[in-house]
């Protein structure tokens, strides 16, 4: 959610558990600013929180000129001094996805994973060897930050457009979906770029809007059912969690434009969601 | 004259034209233009030209049109407003019953903003205005005066696919019977088929073919616990937003808790959705929260150390273990490092712990066992198997230190926290659990004044994924006996020799028939 109106926005998602402690809002508030300011970003997102075991670290996002790739990813223990975390590396995100457990709560901390290697050596015998693969705590942190992302960050369709330049902007004219509209899962889409709609035929992509529907959209999620959507409110608020990664949380006032996200758990992927369901 | 003739049909023509009626309004131009005209004439404005369009508006405007929308406006059906009616009577101020006193009322319902206001501090917890409507939503539970409630607090709120729920806790005065509470208990899904197993009777009945019957005799049903005991000992009451009607849900067998150890479901949010998982779930969504709601209890509700001891006047059950406490008059405090000492050396459970056979108190099936032979009253000559005595499960007594939790793959069980650095002097000390994300305790005061709450959904945290029962293997073929058994098949020799005997057989079976007969005809003669 936007640092600017995040002691308003972050009310929005207090039905799922996820609050500031007025402490943490005003820490915030001016720390953000500054970090804003002393990064020269075009805007500053509160993305969430990650739960360590012993601590928890506070996620900011900075955004540049393009709202989708020029993301810079900030930590903090105590939502006043901010440390940038590296960019994720694909072999990075490999590595760390085979980190298990929780974080520690120390950036410092080294995972290692112990992989067993059988290598035939001569006269057909085996030998087994040990490796041990460190992974940094930041990298993994950086990682999973990346990871959801890359799988849950939703946006409302035609809250961005895509310029002829192919630049991702906000969309000026955006007006917040309707109820009913707001009710249908096809209007939510995912902020990355597009896999699945490479894959749709000519026939039906022929019918999209290519400044608008250049995102895949969350119907198409497998397992289905893998988001809970809800109204607070009665209408007034549309809340989205994702069953994917617990604890990412979505937003909407529909009729307005007003919605943001925020992640708010341990950081770790939900495996069993098929058995779950 | 031709001339003019045509010259007064094309006046005619033009003058019907302008005098066509606009649909819209019923004016016409030609009545609109000339009363522009005469209105400009007596007027003699300065600029009429520049004004003409504006006169022309004003001339339309003067001119009285009915609406010819009569219809009234729609009045369009709300979700929010139907949430805010039902809401609102929340608000409204409750006459207290006069035959029960105001006093009662007022002790029961806690300080939900005052545990929220603390909560807050920590960073845990539900948005205050929805607090404060869950509040007044107790409060005119407790007014209605629908169950006799001795003691009620908000035990916390639990996320759905669907809907969620919030839960509250509460202690009933009486003790109902337990037929009407077990009542309530749907009927199992897909209870496991009950055969008569048994004995394999092979003196019996030769002649038809008996279809083999299992061997298999399901495990006898441990009995749940009564009400107002052990993992009954409060009752919960659900609802999916403040203001609508509490639920009450039932009390929770030991086969459920079993269950529901080994399954991980999502809850929909309504509370007689099917849980459809392997091993099948006994009951409907309502018992699987509540399994679920016990087992969280059992785990995460938890009191500084000294504020509760064991109740002295009890008789003394020192081999089953104290079920109960009561507040210690002389609990002097605790100080904040203590409290939030990273070994949490000083916090207890209170919630009596939930053995694997899924109770607080160990119940011998095998008495279960010798009731159902006692009933059966048969005498079949069945070889009694060893009764071999289980050994009772023992589960850690009430009042363990937490310290005293098993780790998760070497992470703590519990974490503690200070609320906040800048300012020790007013720090809460909060405690989040590793185990059921989603459940926090915090205290202040000394730890004289705390509270727990569990916001999430309901799920135990694994390290590794979940490993689901596989179903059980079917029965692979028939039991080895006489019928089933192939026989070899029989040689020539074995043959001929089998051919001889018949033949044997059959012409004694002549000879001696003719014998009868002589006799009989003997017999006839005399």
């Amino acid at each position: 959610m936007e640092a600017e109106s995040l002691h308003l926005e972050v009310d929005y998602v207090g039905s799922s558990g996820t609050i500031l402690s007025p402490e943490q809002k005003a820490a915030l508030q001016t720390s953000l600013v500054i970090l804003k300011n002393n990064q020269k970003f075009n805007r500053v997102y509160y993305w969430g929180k990650i739960l360590g075991v012993k601590d928890d670290y506070f996620i900011a996002q900075g955004i540049g000129k393009d709202e989708m790739n020029d993301k810079t990813t900030l930590y903090s223990k105590d939502c006043v001094n901010w440390n940038l975390l590296p960019p994720a590396t694909d072999a990075m995100k490999k590595t760390s996805r085979l980190a298990k457990g929780r974080f520690t709560g120390d950036p410092s901390y080294e995972f290692e994973h112990v992989e067993v290697k059988k290598t035939y050596g001569e006269n057909d015998e085996v030998q087994e060897e040990e490796e041990t693969i460190p992974i940094k705590e930041e990298d993994r942190l950086a990682s999973v930050i990346s990871d959801i992302d890359n799988d849950v960050s939703i946006v409302p369709r035609a809250a961005f457009i895509k310029r002829p330049a192919g630049q991702v902007v906000k969309n000026r004219s955006f007006e917040g979906l309707t109820v009913q509209e707001a009710a249908k899962l096809s209007s939510y889409m995912h902020f990355r770029d597009a896999v699945k709609l490479n894959e749709k035929t000519l026939l039906q992509r022929a019918n999209l809007d290519k400044a608008i529907d250049f995102l895949d959209i969350i119907e198409e999620d497998i397992p289905k059912g893998s988001w809970s959507l809800q109204f607070e409110r009665g209408s007034g608020l549309v809340t989205l969690r994702s069953l994917l990664w617990l604890g990412y949380v979505f937003y909407h006032v529909p009729g307005t434009r007003k919605f943001g996200c925020v992640y708010t758990g341990t950081g770790e992927k939900n495996q069993d969601l098929p058995f779950m369901l | 004259m031709e001339d003019s003739e045509f010259n007064e049909s094309y006046y005619s023509n033009a003058k019907s034209y302008l005098l066509t009626c606009s649909t819209d309004t019923g004016a016409n131009l030609y009545d609109h233009l000339s009363h522009l005209l005469t209105k400009i004439l007596i007027g003699t404005p300065a600029d009429p030209l520049a004004t003409l369009e504006e006169d022309s508006r004003d001339a339309k405007k003067c001119r009285v049109t009915s609406d010819p929308q009569q219809l009234r406006d729609q009045w369009h059906f709300d979700h929010k407003w139907n949430l805010a009616s039902k809401q609102i009577k929340l608000f409204q101020k409750h006459d207290h019953n006069p035959s029960t006193p105001e006093s009662e009322d007022e002790d029961i319902l806690p300080n939900l903003m005052r545990i929220a206001h603390y909560f807050e501090l920590s960073g845990e917890g539900i948005q205050r205005e929805e607090m404060f409507r869950i509040w007044l939503a107790m409060n005119q539970f407790l007014s209605s005066e629908l169950y006799p409630i001795e003691n009620i607090r908000l035990w916390g709120k639990v996320l759905g696919t669907r809907r969620n729920y919030i839960v509250l806790e509460a202690e009933l005065s009486e003790t109902e019977d337990e037929e009407t509470n077990l009542e309530q208990t749907s009927t199992p899904l897909n209870s496991p088929v009950n055969c008569q197993g048994g004995t394999q009777d092979t003196e019996s009945d030769i002649d038809s073919d008996v279809i083999p019957t299992t061997i298999y005799r399901p495990p006898p049903v441990i009995p749940a616990e009564q009400s107002g005991t052990g993992v009954n000992k409060k009752t919960y009451f659900v609802c999916n937003e403040p203001g609508e009607e509490w639920i009450r849900l039932p009390d929770v067998t030991p086969a459920q808790i079993v269950c529901a150890r080994q399954i991980k479901k999502f809850l929909s949010g309504d509370v007689n959705a099917l849980v459809i998982s392997n091993p099948p779930f006994p009951g409907h969504e309502m018992n699987y929260l509540r399994a679920q709601i016990a087992r969280i209890s059992a785990s995460t509700v938890i009191s500084p150390q000294g504020v509760y001891k064991f109740d002295e006047e009890a008789e003394g059950e020192e081999e089953e273990g104290r079920d109960s406490y009561v507040p210690d008059p002389d609990f002097e405090g605790l100080t904040m490092a203590e409290l939030a000492d990273p070994e949490i050396r000083y916090w207890v459970h209170h919630v009596p712990y939930i053995l694997p056979q899924g109770r607080t108190k160990w119940f011998n099936p095998v008495h279960l066992k010798h009731q159902e032979e006692m009933d059966e009253g048969e005498e079949e000559d069945e070889e009694r198997e060893e009764a071999d005595e289980p050994e009772p499960e023992v589960g850690p007594p009430l009042l363990t230190p937490i310290l005293e939790d098993e780790d998760i793959d070497g992470a703590p069980p519990w974490v503690a926290h200070y609320s906040t650095k800048l300012v020790p002097e007013y720090a809460v000390a909060i405690l989040h659990s590793s185990l059921w994300p989603g459940a926090h305790a915090f205290a202040v005061e000394q730890g004289k004044y705390f509270e727990n709450i569990y916001i999430g959904w309901g799920m135990k945290y694994t390290a590794t994924h979940l490993e689901p029962v596989l179903p059980p293997l079917p029965q692979l073929e028939f039991p080895s006996g006489p019928e089933t058994t192939e026989d070899e098949d029989p040689t020539p020799e074995v043959e001929a020799a089998w051919r001889k005997r018949q033949q044997e057989w059959a012409r004694k079976m002549e000879e001696e028939a003719e014998a009868a007969e002589e006799e009989e005809s003997d017999e006839d003669d005399y």
